[in-house]
């Protein structure tokens, strides 16, 4: 098949003030027309920007292309003029974006936003713009399109303003789509419908696309060639079957071992750390055993804020964020709790160490009951439950030093003398291997998995029972997420810790967790050992959750037909709602479902 | 809004109370003394005898019936004299603000196409002498080079008195030249505030996510930085003039003075030299009103620009 894209030799330069840095290095490879062809890599390994590139959209003065060419459709981009390029961009060559809440302007329609690009490149006058660009969203399901088109971005969710995106970049039938990572952000379930979608219409128009993911999941279910780089260059290339039947290049079989796949624990009754690339084959995977004395009871518990509305900002309504949720954590073990954002599955997490106060229910901590404390006493029972983030980029300050940052909570609490601070610190970070010589770094000076390690120094600290990780390796990449994940397991064997594991990420929860629960709309629709939740799902939505988990694996693909997600019902109710109480039954032993009405 | 007038209604009462000195001390003073008799005879017929409650209760109702007694001063009801100046204050305060806004966003949007560049460079360097020097300062030194060196606009005052017949626009004419110089030194300050504000935003929105999308969609140049970026940089430069505008009110007062502008701030320094109590009272209120005026107004600007704005 005709070349349509060929990279040859592309070389580009990054000016920093410590000088120029290579960010891409002798890169060369081609899209076919019609093809998907995958660049995957970690970040910062140069993907994104050879995108920018062949947008011509490098920002000015802080990149530039050195040496090499790109070919579109047997013009040399760089001989294009400005005007020349604006006339390809949208309309030749489009593009999609990872984070679909800042990717489209705040102040205009989604009707606006399509049609401009339409009216740009096609000549067409107001009417006949606004007209077609109701079909495309039609065309990308956006549900009432032509009622739709008058909304603006913040008043549609995070799956339907990528739509929106996806509707402006076909708009004009390019003959390439870029995509950069533009699923990364949504919750699994729109990833999947989004993935689906890009393939249909992908069939339906014959457009090529230049697909941009770090997730090798992803990568199984879109590609039909792949491109794996690692700092600024190609280390292998190959079809889609090729990369993962039989990886040749070291580091393309680090990121295939780095992530975890679905299924394969199933045959495993205990989580146990990941076999990383590197690693001696001799060293044994220890299964993480645990115990089965509770650690913490949660009852009934419930969580609702208030909606304030009105001149005189009375409560009208209220979320309905946690309802009626009960679950036990064993010593030494690991609860997961998985649903998709707005499940409440953060606010639970939250409502235990009372950052928001619950309504109503039990929290019972080892005995003492968390929710019925005085300041004083709750303020002691913190130190035995720590939380670490999800943004390990916002979650530290970025003034102070870590030395410090991971002393405050012992300060704070006062139960170290200061002649041992040093050396107690010191541990904290030989514990999650990190140099000692960090100590008197800043968090700017650190990646995003050493902040995270410090994060979790930061809530070790205190010799905690319970640590609430709350999506706290979504934001990482794979060999990152990999290494942090297994130092959370090592720990654990070490010093007997239980976890209340918050994400979204299935094959993450399958690797990590004993026992495992869903959440839909503030609800646990089901609850049980890990193994019976995967491998024997009974309530209809945990099916289709784990339907919609992208499997690394590019025989195991998808097609839009399996999935039908209905829209996430709105959680606020008016304050005369009053729920029906949640009952369960035992399905098998241990493993609890839902048969209240939860609104799925 | 009410409550804020209301506020500062029996705030102002407070402040001019507790000040020492009141108005019998002033006309016993311009009469060249007078014994105590007379002092407390001049105090009873200004009500200043009262109690204090009942001088404040007095003075919220008065106000809320838009009496604000008589000058002791002019010997005029405060009402009239504030609204035979009011427009005049009215036009410079509107001008100079539209006039900054437009300026200022202009040099903004100019010099955060090249943040870099000399452009920039010399925008920054316009605008820190804008902020930098003191109105009254600029305002002399224009009205030196305006009536000794370039006499081209007039200098002091707001029409002409040789001009007594004519049409609408011969008298609007005329009014815009005597308001040229008092405008322009009203809004040097103030565009200094708003490009420097622009610029910063303009660059912020420029980075975001949504620039690279519009540049992404093929659009001109001119109608990314026109349309996409600069309509989402303009809230802060709004949200700011807003908060401004009380120091433009009171950056008028100065003006006016300086050029004799015949508006509320000449009539307020007269007051204050002459301790006019009610006169200072009523522009206090007054200006307070078109403060809280100018922040609805703000508002709802805001609210039309941004659809999230909620008020």
């Amino acid at each position: 098949m005709e070349d349509l894209v060929s990279i040859n030799n592309l070389n580009i330069e990054a000016r920093t003030r410590a000088g120029t840095l290579k960010v891409v290095n002798d890169l060369s490879f081609t899209i076919k027309k019609s093809e998907t062809l995958c660049v995957v890599g970690e970040s910062g390994c140069g993907k994104s920007v050879t995108a920018l590139s062949l947008m011509s959209l490098l920002p000015e003065g802080i990149l530039k292309v050195s040496s090499g060419d790109i070919l579109f459709d047997n013009t040399n981009l760089a001989q294009l003029s400005e005007a020349e390029l604006e006339g390809i961009r949208g309309n030749e060559i489009s593009m999609i974006f990872q984070e679909p809440m800042t990717s489209l302007n705040p102040l205009f329609t989604a009707g606006e936003q399509v049609s401009e690009v339409i009216r740009r490149h096609k000549n067409l006058n107001k009417e006949k713009a606004w007209a077609s660009a109701v079909e495309l969203l039609d065309a990308v399901k956006i549900p009432n399109p032509d009622k739709r088109a008058f909304d603006y971005p913040f008043q549609l969710s995070g799956g339907q303003r990528q739509r929106v995106m996806i509707a402006i970049a076909l708009a004009c039938q390019p003959k390439i789509l870029i995509a950069d990572e533009p699923t990364t952000a949504l919750d699994v379930t729109i990833q999947a419908e989004i993935l689906a979608l890009i393939n249909m219409l992908k069939q339906e128009t014959g457009t090529a696309v230049m697909f941009i993911t770090h997730d090798m999941a992803v990568v199984a279910q879109m590609a039909d060639r792949v491109v794996v780089m690692h700092p600024g260059k190609k280390v292998e290339e190959g079809t889609v079957h090729e990369i993962f039947n039989n990886p040749q290049h070291e580091y393309t079989k680090s990121l295939l071992a780095a992530v975890p796949k679905l299924g394969e624990m199933a045959s495993k009754k205990y989580p146990e750390p990941m076999r990383l690339v590197g690693e001696k084959k001799t060293k044994a995977l220890k299964p993480i055993v645990g115990t089965n004395e509770p650690l913490l009871k949660v009852n009934n518990l419930v969580t609702r804020y208030p909606v304030k509305g009105g001149v005189l900002r009375r409560t009208i309504a209220r979320v309905h964020a946690v309802e009626d949720v009960s679950f036990t954590i064993m010593k030494g073990k690991t609860l997961s709790l998985v649903g998709e954002s707005g499940c409440g599955k953060s606010t639970v997490g939250r409502s235990l160490i009372r950052l928001v106060e619950p309504t109503s229910g039990n929290v019972n901590l080892d005995g003492q009951n968390i929710l019925s404390l005085n300041p004083k006493d709750m303020r002691e029972a913190r130190s035995n439950i720590q939380m670490v983030f999800q943004d390990p980029f916002a979650s530290l300050n970025p003034q102070r030093p870590l030395f410090d940052q991971v002393a405050e909570p012992l300060r704070n609490y006062g139960i170290v003398k200061r002649e041992v601070l040093q050396e107690k610190i010191g541990d904290l970070f030989d514990r999650v291997k990190l140099p000692r010589s960090f100590m008197q770094r800043y968090p700017h000076e650190l990646s995003g998995g050493q902040r995270q390690r410090i994060a979790i120094a930061r809530a070790l600290a205190l010799n905690p029972k319970l640590i609430i990780a709350d999506e706290a390796v979504s934001a990482l990449d794979v060999s990152v997420q990999a290494q942090v994940l297994n130092l959370m397991m090592e720990l654990q064997v070490d010093l007997g810790l239980s976890f209340l594991f918050i994400s979204h990420d299935m094959a993450v929860v399958e690797r990590v967790s004993h026992d495992v629960g869903v959440m839909y709309l503030g609800r646990l629709v089901e609850i049980g050992p890990r193994q019976a939740i995967f491998r024997n799902p009974q309530h209809p939505y945990t099916q289709d959750l784990l339907k919609a988990v992208p499997i690394a694996d590019p025989d195991k693909r998808k097609s839009e037909r399996e999935l039908n997600f209905k829209p996430l019902p709105s959680p606020i109710h008016d304050l005369t709602h009053d729920p029906a109480p949640s009952e369960y039954k035992e399905v098998a032993k241990n493993h609890y479902l839902l048969t209240t009405d939860c609104g799925y | 809004m009410l409550m804020v007038l209301l506020v500062v209604v029996v705030l102002n009462f407070l402040m001019l109370h507790l000040a020492p000195g009141d108005i019998a001390d002033t006309i016993a003073q311009t009469m060249g003394g007078a014994d105590e008799q007379d002092m407390a005879e001049l105090r009873k017929q200004y009500g200043l005898d009262q109690p204090f409650f009942i001088q404040l209760f007095n003075y919220v109702v008065k106000v809320a019936l838009l009496d604000f007694g008589q000058s002791h001063f002019y010997n005029l009801p405060v009402f009239d004299l504030i609204m035979e100046r009011f427009p005049a204050t009215l036009l410079l305060v509107f001008s100079a603000q539209i006039l900054s806004l437009f300026v200022g966003i202009l040099l903004g949007v100019y010099a955060a196409q090249n943040p870099n560049g000399l452009s920039s460079l010399f925008v920054n360097m316009f605008s820190l002498f804008g902020y930098a020097a003191p109105v009254f300062w600029t305002g002399i030194l224009l009205l030196i080079a305006f009536s000794l060196h370039i006499p081209i606009f007039p200098v002091s005052g707001m029409r002409d008195i040789t001009i007594e017949s004519g049409n609408f626009f011969v008298h609007f004419f005329d009014v815009l030249r005597h308001l040229f110089l008092p405008m322009i030194t009203l809004a040097s300050i103030f565009f200094a505030y708003y490009s420097r504000l622009c610029r910063a935003s303009m660059l912020e929105v420029l980075g975001a996510d949504f620039v690279r999308t519009a540049k992404a969609k093929g659009l001109s140049k001119k109608d990314v930085l026109l349309k996409h970026a600069l309509k989402n940089s303009l809230s802060p430069v709004i949200t700011f003039a807003g908060l401004s505008f009380s120091a433009v009110v009171s950056g008028a007062i100065l003006v006016e003075t300086v050029y004799s502008w015949p508006g509320l701030g000449t009539l307020a320094f007269n007051s204050i030299i002459s301790r006019d109590t009610p006169v200072l009272l009523g522009i206090l209120i007054f200006s307070t009103l078109m403060v809280t005026v100018g922040n609805l107004l703000t508002d709802l600007m805001l609210k039309a620009l941004d659809p999230r704005i909620k008020i």
